[in-house]
């Protein structure tokens, strides 16, 4: 029987510190999961000929990636050396991951966003002789931003996870799955929001199991955490963040199912879905901040685990030795 | 130690890892008591209960070392029958004038051999009347001659160790846990420490800083720990004595060569106006030719002196010019100097790298006394409070001076820093240490040698065609040191003209060696006689650094330590009285029978060829009287001194006397205070009523002041600083848990502490390193206060400062304020602003009835005027 | 599962024949006086800009508070009282009885042989109180969180095998604050306290160095070329933060302990000497006299990256489920 450990802290100050990372780091999550989603919806669309629906989703796909680059870029603390992300590339760093997963999306959505463009003008773009090159690239860049799309989804659970900062680093197994079903999620909104109900079945039907996805691996990711991990997801501002997510996406999703064959509640529940999306990046971002704050929520499920490690005769692992 | 000397601690430390002791006593816990063995928290003040204590533990169980206390103390030395101890004058000692609190010594003499002739009657000397202590220099009056009687079996009721066990036969342990609140399992444990570990193999140190000195009986705390070691045997050894604490901003050279106003260098005093007007009456107070040791040579160190400072304009036949030296009227101690500039009889003032305004006892005193200058000149890297009390100092938020008002024209010359100047500085262990300039200073920024030397060339260009008799010592001054490209005098050039060198003769030119070549016929030249050997062979001795790795303990290739580069003073003593070491440990410095000359780790304080048995005829006087187990050479008789019969103006012998401000009476005797201490009964500087007289319990708590690592004295060098300002950046107090509760303060909130003469606030830290003692029988709080912070607008940070809480009490022998132990009240939260600051502080003193005499009666015994001494004694 | 973190056994290849031995402090809590020396010789020596509000921090003589950009070294001060004392002999022992492994003879359960002997050591009855003075700083630990997590290669691994920020490459994206175990590394933005005079627009005032970059303690890296030693170590008065070969270092730490736990001071612990725990062994080693979390360390830090690449499964995972979802959602929503 393990003991319960007991709590003492350096003046309750915090032990670790979480990234510098505010509300630019928040939209971009949210926006960087809205052009994925969008991205893999108008695969989808071409594939099934559902022009409309495609159009809208790379625009969106664009427009979402592209605003959320300048989020991040603006988060940093020397913007002017954004292109140094690229310098090299490293495997054990989420971050220099998902910049390169991040560029080659942007590359490949460009240029087909480029391209829809170039028809809702009715070819009036001043491309010159680059037309017939763009047109050409339209496949491959197609697929370099469909096979991209899920990752930039979900890399950014392992961004988050692969630190310090108990919440997140709590919920390195459930997170990316999180992450994805409410990329899902907000890219079956913005559909909803912007494409005729015409070609929103897919869409619809997206938000259903975005949303369970989202809520069940929500609900696993809780609980499979340490109570002291878990608190800064249940109380205080993210609490009620994430609580409103939940609500917002069942809501949105229940109403896009069906309600969605009209355009009031179609783009309403549309809203919602996005809504829920936003609030979910933000209250996670929040809960780990302040999971990082105080002391008791690294220290208590550190001293569990060590305990519990050291009853099961692991003795040879702790960095506090006799000797 | 920790706290305040962190960089010397390294010693400490490096002996605690070979398995040395450490015992911290001291009021507060600090940090120094995180890494010791053991802290013993007393109430400040009580020091003199606590070693006395230990002195008659030591000759209660026979502890002494038997050997060394015979041969080298004057334990054996009969005393006149004259003398009284305070346990028969209920605390007095005899010969005690209650006019002006001064002892005529003549009762606490050596009886003499022979013709009964008390040993230091008066002849040449002043002692019958009533000598201001400042007059004497270092070694204290002379004695007439050292025919002394002396008891060897110290059982002779009149003999220094019998009457040394009386005065303290009362100083128990119990006395001790009710006096100083220390338990009596505290005060076995430094007992037990200290006596076993002293003796032939082992040796004990005490050290100390101002902790002791600055009380109205400072010198007597110091002067009981001495009487301890030399029972014990610790002086002149290794590993042992009483290691004075300096360091800070070359203190221990500020006396030295000294900015003191009674001493000339090398402790020579100060000549006084009516009582030295020639040369001879001067050397006469000093030494008698016929005493032993040193001092006798001190007509060659005052002239050779004479010769340094006005080179040819001095001559045999002008007394070497000594009418040019000035001559005191009486005592110039700072704070006599601050009454002065209150009574308006003050024109200017140059304060060089002090920043009394903050650091100063009586802050308020400081602040107002400036405010009276015509014109004051601060030299200084910063603009300290000193500076600019004038337009953001306290009184001018509490409107008792106005800006407009102040007629005091400040002049702020900046200073260069250490980095900047070359010169020297002298620490504990008179040790002397060579600076050199690493970078010239900024801007204007100038160096005290440049200062000085320029404002005395412009002052002698100025009075160069003057008549007046006046301006001859100036004109005649020696001022002709060479100066750099930039105008900057050579400090080397300086310390050879300290060394000393030969005016005549072969050697015209050459450096001194030693003091010893000083002479008094004018053929010699030396700014300080004890730094002589510093520049010897024209080698800057004190520049040396061979590293400590690369020499034996003794370390004697680093600097230069005076006199004559001895590291351990009184070192003779660290052998036997026949010449061999008292152990094979402890050995340093003995008798080699082959070579016919003292020898070993360290150079001999004593004269290198007196055999162990020499004893040549004591009338001889001077060094020469020296006999082979005489190894305290500069007292008059050669031994250490258990009783004092000169040297101290308060007694002969040290003894307990509450602070001026204390929460009890005095448990040993009816005379509460030091009835020698030199007192300013005036309406800027009430005293708070003691122990249980009516009104004390308006201040019913103790306060204390120190120091803290992150800040320096004043907070010139540290508040200015950001890295060290961030570290420290809040004035605060610290106080019990106990004491926080029953006031209603909170961690880390505010409280107000009000003494009679001010109020300030601080932040509040309650910790437990801050003990509430039951001392008498009462529950007695003590109050930390830091006391780096001042008010100005100049300072990285600022904050109230602890000295305007403090008045002005100083000890009688050496003039220190008592910073260390007054009595405060203390409320919650902060103080108020503006005017209402002064009726609060008023309303207090209202309400404890002070008036000017309160708490500034010398005596508190009542006095027969016809016997001349106190009714009775205390039952 | 194969660590991602990275292979320190690199380093010495990249560097060749300027590849050194690997430095490490180990930091003598026991003699620390905190002075604070080590702070301020830190700012010093690397023009760290003054940091905090200028009030009283309210934890004891500690106003700094915790390392970050502009603080590398960290005075940390703590007060107990005996119960307190008590508890941390006992976990002390405790640690001791699990035989944790150690070099040297093990030490006895209770207090050692009374030190009342030639050299008179004081025998440890239990104080009343005692004050924790304890000097932090960057682990430099042998996986370097900070160091697997940057994204632009700014963080490396020197030839002395610390970490160490190349300030003109850092673009101040924070990864690294958030991968520390322990709380290190920090964005040094805006916002440093001006001094009231006019210090800041006079010719000496110092312009803030590095703005908006990851700062961390250096380990001096530009003084250990020059064959100096650290300045923090280099000046600590009692030689509390020792510096050298991180195997001496690691020597001096396991006697030291030893000796302390013979002198029946079993509150005695090392932290960071296990090659085997989170971060595999640090490069400042530390010696405690009670519980890591009491100094506001973490008790059982580790490595992020040890578990990603789990976290890299799951991810694949998820985006896979995630192209399913989308695929079916077309399937389903071809049907209408």
């Amino acid at each position: 029987m393990v003991e319960k450990p007991q709590f003492s802290s350096y003046y309750g100050r915090a032990v670790v510190k979480a990234p510098p990372w505010g509300d630019e780091i928040a939209a971009y999550l949210f926006l960087g999961g809205l052009a994925g989603g969008s991205s893999l919806l108008s695969l989808g669309a071409q594939v099934t000929g559902s022009r409309t629906l495609q159009r809208n989703a790379r625009l969106t796909a664009l427009g979402a990636v592209g605003l959320g680059t300048v989020a991040l870029v603006h988060d940093l603390g020397r913007p002017e050396r954004f292109l140094y992300m690229l310098r090299t590339f490293k495997i054990t760093s989420p971050m220099s991951v998902g910049s390169w997963v991040l560029t080659s999306f942007s590359t490949g959505a460009g240029v087909t966003a480029a391209v829809e463009v170039d028809r809702l003008t009715s070819q009036r773009l001043p491309l010159g002789p680059l037309r017939p090159v763009l047109y050409a690239l339209e496949g491959p860049a197609e697929a370099q931003t469909a096979l991209l799309a899920a990752p930039l989804c979900s890399y950014t659970g392992p961004l988050l996870s692969n630190t310090a900062v108990p919440t997140w680093n709590a919920a390195r197994d459930e997170l990316p799955f999180v992450f994805v079903s409410s990329a899902a999620l907000a890219a079956s909104g913005a559909a909803l929001v912007s494409t005729p109900v015409r070609d929103t079945q897919p869409a619809r039907a997206l938000s259903a199991l975005a949303a369970v996805g989202d809520v069940i691996s929500m609900k696993l990711m809780k609980q499979r955490m340490h109570p002291a991990e878990a608190e800064p997801l249940q109380t205080g501002a993210p609490g009620t963040m994430l609580k409103w997510a939940e609500r917002l996406a069942v809501g949105g999703a229940a109403g896009a199912v069906l309600l969605g064959r009209y355009r009031a509640p179609a783009v309403a529940s549309g809203a919602l879905m996005m809504g829920a999306s936003a609030l979910t990046r933000i209250g996670i971002l929040r809960a780990g901040i302040a999971s990082a704050r105080d002391p008791r929520h690294t220290i208590e499920p550190q001293k569990a685990r060590l305990q519990a490690r050291q009853a099961d005769g692991v003795v040879h692992d702790s960095i506090t030795t006799a000797g | 130690m920790a706290e305040c000397h962190p960089v010397g601690f390294q010693w400490v430390t490096e002996a605690k890892q070979r398995g040395a002791r450490v015992i911290h006593v001291d009021p507060r816990f600090t940090r120094t008591s995180a890494v010791a063995d053991r802290h013993i928290p007393l109430r400040a003040g009580s020091d003199i209960v606590l070693l006395g204590a230990l002195i008659n533990y030591v000759l209660t169980h026979g502890l002494w070392f038997k050997e060394y206390v015979r041969a080298y103390t004057n334990a054996a030395t009969i005393i006149s029958e004259d003398y009284q101890d305070p346990e028969d004058l209920n605390g007095l000692f005899s010969g005690y004038n209650p006019e002006d609190g001064s002892y005529d010594k003549s009762s606490w003499s050596y009886q003499a051999a022979g013709n009964k002739k008390k040993v230091g009657e008066p002849g040449a000397e002043s002692e019958g009347d009533a000598a201001e202590p400042h007059e004497f220099g270092a070694g204290g009056p002379p004695l007439s001659h050292s025919n002394v009687i002396r008891d060897e079996s110290l059982q002779d009721p009149r003999c220094v160790f019998q009457l040394l066990k009386r005065h303290y036969e009362r100083y128990t342990p119990e006395m001790v846990e009710r006096t100083c609140g220390i338990s009596a399992d505290d005060f076995a444990y430094l007992a037990e420490s200290v006596t076993q570990n002293s003796g032939r193999e082992r040796t004990t140190a005490f050290t100390y800083a101002v902790g002791w000195t600055q009380h109205a009986q400072g010198a007597q705390f110091i002067r009981t720990a001495a009487i301890l070691q030399l029972l014990l045997g610790n002086m002149g050894r290794p590993g042992g004595g009483i290691i004075a604490l300096r360091g800070h901003a070359t203190i221990q050279g500020s006396t030295d060569i000294p900015t003191l106003f009674n001493l000339l260098p090398g402790y020579l005093p100060m000549p006084e106006a009516g009582q030295h007007d020639t040369l001879d009456e001067y050397l006469d107070t000093i030494r008698s030719k016929k005493q032993k040791g040193f001092w006798t040579n001190a007509d060659a160190y005052t002239v050779s002196l004479l010769k340094a400072w006005w080179g040819d304009a001095a001559k045999k036949d002008n007394n070497f010019a000594y009418d040019y030296l000035p001559k005191l009227t009486g005592a110039h101690g700072t704070y006599q100097t601050v009454e002065r500039m209150l009574r308006d009889e003050l024109d200017g003032y140059f304060l060089i790298g002090q920043n009394p305004a903050v650091g100063s006892a009586n802050g308020k005193m400081q602040r107002m006394g400036m405010s009276r200058l015509k014109w004051l000149v601060v030299r200084d890297f910063s603009l300290i409070e000193s500076a600019t009390w004038w337009k953001d100092g306290p009184e001018i938020e509490s409107g008792e001076l106005r800006s407009e008002d102040i007629e005091t024209e400040v002049f702020f010359m900046p200073a260069a820093n250490h980095t900047e100047k070359a010169g020297s500085f002298t620490q504990t262990q008179r040790l002397v240490q060579w600076r050199h300039q690493a970078v010239t200073p900024p801007d204007d920024a100038q160096s005290e040698l440049h200062f000085f030397h320029e404002l005395g060339k412009r002052i002698r260009e100025r009075l160069a065609d003057s008549q007046d008799w006046r301006d001859r010592p100036l004109l005649d001054l020696t001022w002709d040191y060479p100066t750099d490209e930039h105008g900057e005098p050579e400090a080397e050039a300086v310390l050879a003209e300290i060394n000393g060198f030969h005016v005549t003769g072969p050697d015209k030119g050459e450096p001194l060696s030693t003091f010893n070549d000083m002479r008094s016929d004018g053929s010699t030249a030396g700014g300080c006689w004890i730094y002589t050997g510093i520049y010897a062979e024209r080698v800057n001795q004190a520049a040396r650094r061979k590293p400590g790795q690369e020499q034996d303990e003794t370390a004697a290739e680093w600097a230069w330590a005076w006199p004559a580069n001895r590291r351990l003073l009184y070192n003779r003593a660290s052998a036997d009285p026949q010449g061999r070491p008292w152990s094979e440990r402890k050995k340093y410095v003995w008798w080699d029978a082959e070579q016919q000359r003292w020898t070993g780790k360290d150079v001999p304080d004593f004269p290198v060829d007196r055999a162990p048995d020499a004893r040549p005829d004591p009338d001889a006087g001077g060094p020469e009287a020296l006999a082979g187990d005489d190894p305290f050479i500069m007292q008059a008789d050669g031994k250490g001194w258990l009783f004092a019969p000169h040297g101290m103006v308060d007694g002969p012998m040290p003894t307990h006397y509450e602070p001026p401000e204390s929460p009890i009476d005095n448990p040993l005797y009816g005379q509460q205070s030091n009835p020698s201490r030199i007192r300013f009964p005036r309406e800027d500087n009430l005293l708070a009523p003691s122990a249980l007289q009516p009104g004390s319990e308006i201040y019913p708590h103790v306060f204390t002041t120190y120091r803290l690592t992150e800040h320096h004295t004043a907070g010139g060098m540290s508040r200015f600083l950001p890295y060290l300002a961030e570290l420290q950046p809040e004035m605060f107090c610290e106080v019990s848990p106990e004491f926080a509760e029953e006031i209603g303060l909170e961690a880390y909130g505010w409280a107000t502490i009000i003494s009679p003469r001010s109020a300030i606030e601080a932040r509040v830290f309650v910790t437990e390193r801050m003990t509430s003692l039951t001392i008498a029988g009462r529950r007695v709080h003590q109050v930390g206060l830091p006391y780096h912070w001042g008010v100005g607008s100049e300072a990285v940070v600022e904050g109230d400062a602890a000295n305007d809480l403090l008045g002005l009490s100083l000890d009688p022998n050496v003039h220190i304020q008592g910073s260390k132990a007054a009595q405060c009240a203390v409320r919650p939260g902060r103080r108020p602003r503006g005017p209402d600051l002064l009726r609060l502080v008023e309303d207090l003193r209202h309400q404890a009835g002070l008036t000017v005499e309160t708490g500034n009666a010398r005596l508190t015994v009542p006095w027969n005027a016809s016997e001349g001494q106190p009714k009775g004694k205390k039952s | 599962m194969k660590s991602l973190t990275e292979d320190t056994r690199l380093s010495a290849e990249a560097y060749a024949e300027r590849a050194g031995t690997r430095k490490a402090f180990f930091t003598d809590t026991s003699i620390c006086i905190g002075c604070k020396a080590c702070e301020v010789a830190c700012k010093e020596w690397n023009r760290n800009p003054q940091d905090g509000n200028l009030e009283v921090l309210g934890s004891s003589y500690d106003n700094t508070g915790e390392l970050g950009a502009n603080t590398w070294r960290h005075v940390a001060f703590v007060e107990q009282d005996k119960d307190r004392i008590e508890k941390a002999r006992e976990s002390g022992r405790k640690l001791v009885n699990l035989g944790i492994p150690s070099v040297g003879p093990p030490s006895q359960g209770g207090p050692g042989p009374a030190g009342a002997g030639q050299n008179g050591t004081a025998p440890p009855d239990t104080a009343e109180f005692r004050w924790l003075m304890s000097s932090d700083v960057c682990k430099h630990c042998t996986h370097a969180g900070c160091l697997d997590v940057c994204p632009t290669g700014a963080l490396f691994r020197t030839e002395y095998g610390t970490v160490k920020v190349q300030e003109d490459i850092c673009n101040g994206c924070g990864t690294c604050v958030g991968g520390c175990p322990f709380g290190v590394i920090e964005r040094r933005d805006e916002g440093i306290i001006r001094a009231k005079t006019e210090r800041a627009q006079s010719q000496y005032a110092q312009e803030i160095p590095n703005p908006g970059t990851a700062n961390k303690c250096t380990f001096c890296y530009d003084r250990l070329v020059d064959g100096q030693t650290p300045a923090c170590a280099q000046t600590c008065p009692t030689t509390s933060i020792k510096f050298g070969d991180r195997e001496d270092m690691v020597e001096q730490a396991r006697q030291r302990v030893a000796e302390l736990h013979k002198q029946g001071m079993t509150e005695a612990r090392l932290y960071g000497a296990n090659p085997n725990d989170g971060v595999g062994g640090t490069g400042s080693v530390f010696l405690l006299l009670d519980e890591p979390e009491v100094y506001g360390l973490p008790p059982d830090p580790r490595v992020p990256t040890k578990d990603l690449p789990r976290m890299y499964k799951q991810a694949v995972m998820a985006a896979s489920g995630m192209i399913a979802a989308v695929g079916l959602s077309f399937v389903l929503g071809a049907r209408r």
